[in-house]
């Protein structure tokens, strides 16, 4: 019943220094349509003929190669097939077809502390998770000492790990992962984990790591500031196939523009509302997609109004992400008179805010502001800003809405 | 399956840190703790004792009647504690075969080693009974040892098949304890071979025949008194003779491959 000719992963300890090359990877999942996970409902599907389970292609031929030394960071939205992936990489899922090479000891976290157990104490566990990844007693010995001070929790590891506080145990299961002595990392989506002193020894690993020419890191996360601030090379994924295999910077710009167009067609409203009066209400990017902050923002709003009445345009930028608007026209100031075909123009400069992913609201609206016809949402076009003029990269200093410009005097 | 590669340092060492876990949280929290692995078949052994011996008097002319009884109980909760702990293995340890890769059969591997562990133990105290019962120590005693061999690798055989077909049907789990139970009745523990064969020579031909049966009548001939039928001293044709030994070997080897050829899927089908 199941294919004869599956693809194959093979590890291999070789010179070359291509550490993962997969080539032309697919896998596909039956999900059972009804419950049938039963004797009875399997014999049930077989009398009926009905094959009860529906094929979903999760992987659609993917090909890429990580040097050995490169910190790679592969992004996607949820269920783009990122995570089945990595299961692959890490021997968990068969190839359904291609071929997966692995140059050196991969030491998968898909999950962090796999196999800890409740009623085991925090040494014992620390023990039977290196078993898991394949070390002896002797060589976790060697890293007990470090493993427990960079999770800092010596005082705890005699008490069950059920008497740990949840943050404890992702910081053991955490320490565990990065102490451990592969030639290969693969992280899935652990960095948000532990207070703030602890993300900082995380970022400090990190920089370290990612100095360090003898590992490869494969990162799987969500945050794009991650991505920019440690890959040398990322990876999108998109519905099963890769879509950017380039720059981190062009990764995490394209992820950003994905999630916010996606955000966007969520909601319902897929048509411009307008009143009886007001006709082909339009909105378009003349500048470009993804400006910088020497480019500039240039929208042009056309509509047509069959009254002879005056007609006002609102206008604003929307910071999807701070969830705040950076722009908002004064809907007295622009006014249109009379019937007939209008065009309007915008122009400004995003030279003094910080990246951010921006939304054209456009509304027309009578001289009291109430409404006549405004532009949805699903197709407003959408801008996102990315300066290249970040020196000291901090997310903090972007996570504000305007660019830090100004001077510092100290005197001492 | 090459060998070397089966048994490779990282999977011996994985192979011990979970049958070590296993055993160790297997009596978490109980007072007497390991205890439990020899009170529970004394236990057993008392309750069928005085039901049997004393009051059917099942067994009136077979010497060491006491100790033949507790032999056969424990091979046979060894038998029984070791499939079902092996089939239901691969279920029980779900989140680490969805998560981490690693060769699937040493979770059954090492749930069954659990069961040796405690059979082992077990079989200090049959000694210990056997030799205060009047059992003279003699050489068949190192024979013991090839037939715990063929009850072990008749488990291992049954927990590799069953184990890989409860990944997806949950129901062989339940079919299973029924089995037990039937299986129960057919294997002479309780009652003596002897007794079927004065009623009908052929069935109690054809209950020897089971490896089972066979395994443990041979510990009891081996271990306790020659006088016990086995398969060996009551089947004339030596072509005959060796079905359970050779239904042992062909059930193993074909549940190893099943399994080998299955595992690929675990992942995701658990």
């Amino acid at each position: 019943m199941r294919q004869k000719n599956l693809g194959t992963r093979k590890e291999i300890d070789s010179k070359s220094n291509i550490a993962i090359e997969v080539s032309n990877l697919y896998k596909s999942f039956k999900l059972p349509t009804e419950k049938a996970s039963g004797l009875k409902q399997a014999l049930f599907n077989f009398f009926r003929g009905v094959k009860g389970y529906k094929k979903q292609e999760v992987l659609k031929g993917i090909s890429f190669k990580v040097k050995k030394g490169e910190f790679v960071g592969i992004v996607g939205r949820n269920g783009s097939g990122k995570s089945t992936l990595l299961k692959i990489l890490a021997g968990t899922y068969y190839p359904e077809k291609g071929e997966v090479t692995i140059n050196g000891n991969l030491i998968p976290f898909i999950e962090l502390g796999v196999g800890f157990n409740p009623e085991l104490t925090g040494r014992e566990n620390v023990y039977l998770n290196g078993a898991l990844l394949g070390f002896s007693h002797k060589e976790i010995d060697e890293m007990y000492d470090d493993i427990v001070e960079f999770a800092e929790l010596k005082e705890f590891m005699d008490q069950k790990l059920k008497n740990f506080s949840s943050g404890m145990q992702v910081r053991l299961a955490f320490s565990i992962a990065i102490k451990a002595q592969g030639d290969i990392l693969v992280l899935d989506e652990v960095l948000a984990v532990g207070d703030e002193a602890f993300q900082d020894k995380c970022n400090q690993f990190f920089n370290k790591i990612k100095k360090d020419k003898s590992k490869t890191v494969i990162l799987v996360t969500h945050a794009m500031e991650n991505v920019r601030q440690y890959c040398d090379h990322a990876i999108l994924i998109r519905d099963g196939v890769i879509e950017i295999d380039g720059s981190p910077k062009d990764v995490a710009n394209s992820y950003s523009l994905e999630n916010s167009e996606r955000y966007i067609e969520d909601q319902k409203d897929n048509q411009p509302k307008t009143s009886e009066f007001i006709k082909n209400l339009n909105v378009k990017l003349l500048s470009a997609k993804k400006p910088t902050q020497n480019d500039s923002i240039k929208i042009e709003i056309t509509y047509d109004v069959t009254k002879n009445i005056n007609t006002y345009l609102g206008l604003s930028l929307w910071d999807i992400k701070r969830n705040q608007s950076l722009i908002n026209s004064n809907s007295k100031s622009q006014i249109c008179k009379g019937k007939g075909h209008k065009k309007i123009t915008f122009e400004t400069s995003p030279s003094t805010i910080n990246d951010s992913n921006i939304r054209v609201n456009v509304s027309v609206r009578e001289k009291d502001g109430s409404i006549l016809a405004y532009y949805p949402d699903s197709k407003s076009p959408t801008v996102v800003l990315r300066r290249t003029d970040y020196e000291n990269m901090d997310h903090k200093t972007i996570d504000a809405v305007l660019f830090q410009r100004g001077k510092f005097d100290v005197k001492e | 399956m090459k060998i070397p590669r089966v048994l490779n340092r990282k999977n011996r060492i994985l192979l011990a840190e979970l049958t070590a876990t296993d055993f160790k949280l297997r009596y978490q929290g109980s007072v007497l703790g390991y205890l439990w692995a020899l009170l529970r078949p004394l236990m057993m052994f008392a309750i069928l004792y005085v039901v049997f011996a004393k009051l059917l008097r099942f067994g009136g002319d077979i010497p060491h009647y006491p100790v033949y009884l507790l032999t056969g109980i424990t091979m046979w909760s060894f038998f029984t504690e070791c499939t079902s702990q092996g089939i239901q293995a691969m279920v029980v340890r779900g989140d680490l075969i969805r998560k981490i890769s690693f060769p699937k059969y040493i979770v059954v591997v090492s749930a069954t080693l659990t069961a040796v562990i405690n059979m082992l133990i077990n079989l200090v105290v049959v000694v210990i009974f056997a030799l205060i019962n009047g059992v003279t120590p003699s050489w068949t005693w190192l024979l013991v040892p090839f037939s715990l061999l063929e009850l072990y690798a008749l488990s291992l055989g049954i927990s590799f098949l069953l184990g890989a077909i409860n990944v997806k049907y949950r129901d062989i789990t339940s079919i299973w304890d029924v089995c037990i139970q039937a299986l129960f009745y057919a294997v002479p523990i309780i009652y003596p071979i002897s007794l079927v064969a004065e009623s009908s020579v052929l069935a109690a031909k054809i209950i020897l025949l089971n490896p089972i049966a066979q395994a443990i009548q041979d510990i009891r001939h081996n271990l306790i008194t020659t006088e016990t039928i086995t398969t060996w001293n009551f089947i004339e044709n030596p072509a005959v003779r060796i079905i359970p030994i050779a239904l042992i070997i062909i059930i193993l080897i074909r549940a190893a491959f099943y399994f080998r050829k299955k595992s690929k899927f675990f992942a995701e089908e658990i």
